[in-house]
């Protein structure tokens, strides 16, 4: 389910973030309109109003589907303002020169505005991730089982209150705790790629060969340098 | 808009022979909110020859290169390439804006090196230069490659291939700008004071290399400059630009030695300090 949730909100994210920035009104109005509403209300009534209310249109689904669609509808509104801020502040140099270069509006996107985006949208995506996690604890009131569920039911088994919600705590903290390692290790790898990393990757620690600026090839002796 | 008075026979003129010129700029206009930057401006450029604009800032000069890139667009007036229609094209009896794809089919002509240089980071060196020609053009892998490492060597910059861009000096970084945009196979090079962002001493190297693409290759370049003694050598014809207009035209030697114009006199005076 959060697994699910993220997916949908990164897709959601990007659509949205680039959706609001397009010059074409018919998408950006559009966008706009759903990152305001998603973002301007409570993820609870969302869940529930899935849940409860679009059953009476005739339009059911399954728990762990709504929960995944509200979820991620919820948090990829607030993710595509980080995508759209990250976007925005890569220089505009950048695309004018992949324009110089003709490529389309996607390669130039794919290839050259995204990857630069992404170093700087890790940290705050990773932030809305460990939101999303612990957001999927109000999965619990559409009767899904998640990890808020087993620690009432812990609870419930062995009736002792204090163990039972420090297991959650913990459960928690560890799978945020997971997630963060994991994201900073994107971030490093995304701001490698930029040339801007801080730290040497595992294999460049790992190997024995260094590489990039302390080592220049050595250039052929014939022709090169004038 | 554009003038529907001019006459639609460049449509059918797609060839890059001696007569046609390789840019051509009809009445063209352009406007930023309230603030007329080009009004009406008429100008031609044949196939092959250099040509540098100079004139005070805000006098319109990188606003012209900046609209062949089409970074910009008309408020005004049309531009081809070629005769063939770039920003507007004769449909019907108007006309109409040239939709991107085939837009796109002119610009592999146009190719443009920055002032900022804007090498994409996330990129080698060799990854700068290939990407659209592979991309772009369709060339295999290895071909690219090898058309990369030529022009590498051509600019100076053969040991750099597989480094970072950030790795690089601002010198150095414009070389390889100038390898990339040449790796696309330009008819039409756009040259934005590609100096103006150097240390003074890196300069002449940035320029050494231009001097030799210019003294080989048989490409049209436009260029805006402040290095006065460069245009005089590579250029064939100096337009000097003020308030959106060209106020003279002349061969460098004319334009340098002995301007007509009172605006050029001067503004040559306040850039040479003579």
């Amino acid at each position: 389910m959060t697994l699910g949730g993220a997916l949908l909100a990164i897709v959601i994210a990007v659509l949205l973030g680039f959706g609001s920035r397009t010059r074409s009104l018919w998408v950006r109005g559009p966008s706009r309109v759903v990152v305001e509403f998603f973002r301007g209300t409570s993820l609870v009534v969302q869940l529930f109003w899935l849940f409860y209310v679009l059953p009476v249109f005739g339009f059911k689904m399954e728990a762990l589907a709504v929960a995944v669609v509200a979820l991620g509808l919820n948090y990829g509104a607030y993710a595509s303002e980080v995508v759209r801020g990250s976007i925005a502040s890569v220089p505009p140099g950048q695309w004018e020169a992949a324009t110089a270069l003709n490529m389309t509006w996607f390669h130039k996107v794919r290839r050259v505005i995204f990857p630069q985006a992404w170093a700087l949208m890790i940290p705050m995506l990773a932030n809305l991730l460990i939101q999303l996690v612990k957001g999927s604890a109000l999965a619990y009131y559409i009767t899904l089982q998640d990890v808020n569920f087993w620690t009432v039911e812990l609870r419930r088994a062995t009736a002792d209150t204090f163990f039972s919600y420090t297991a959650g705590l913990i459960v928690y903290f560890i799978i945020a705790y997971l997630l963060t390692w994991g994201m900073n290790i994107l971030e490093e790898r995304a701001k490698r790629r930029l040339g801007r990393g801080t730290r040497p990757s595992l294999r460049e620690t790992l190997g024995l060969k260094p590489r990039g600026l302390y080592t220049p090839k050595v250039p052929e002796p014939t022709g090169g340098a004038r | 808009m554009p003038d529907p008075t001019n006459s639609a026979e460049s449509q059918t003129m797609t060839n890059t022979s001696g007569d046609v010129p390789a840019i051509e700029f009809r009445d063209v206009v352009k406007r930023f909110g309230d603030n007329v930057v080009l009004d009406g401006l008429n100008f031609s450029v044949p196939q092959g020859q250099r040509i540098t604009l100079i004139g005070p800032s805000g006098s319109g000069k990188t606003t012209i290169l900046r609209l062949l890139m089409t970074l910009e667009e008309l408020s005004g007036g049309l531009i081809l390439i070629d005769g063939d229609p770039y920003t507007h094209e004769y449909k019907g009896d108007k006309w109409v804006a040239v939709p991107e794809k085939r837009r796109r089919v002119v610009r592999n002509r146009v190719g443009m090196v920055f002032q900022q240089f804007n090498l994409f980071p996330n990129m080698t060196v060799l990854g700068n230069i290939i990407e659209s020609p592979i991309h772009v053009l369709g060339k295999s892998k290895a071909e690219a490659v090898a058309d990369a490492e030529r022009l590498l060597e051509k600019v100076g910059m053969s040991e750099k291939r597989d480094f970072n861009t950030n790795e690089l000096s601002g010198g150095q970084q414009q070389r390889v700008a100038i390898a990339r945009a040449l790796a696309m196979d330009p008819e039409i090079l756009l040259l934005d004071e590609v100096t103006s962002a150097l240390d003074p001493e890196i300069v002449a190297d940035v320029l050494d290399v231009l001097r030799e693409i210019a003294e080989t290759t048989d490409i049209t370049m436009l260029l805006v400059t402040h290095e006065m003694q460069f245009a005089r050598e590579v250029s064939d014809r100096v337009l000097m630009f003020d308030k959106g207009q060209i106020v003279e035209e002349a061969d460098p030697e004319t334009m340098f030695t002995n301007p007509t114009h009172d605006r050029t006199k001067e503004f040559l005076k306040a850039v040479l300090g003579g």
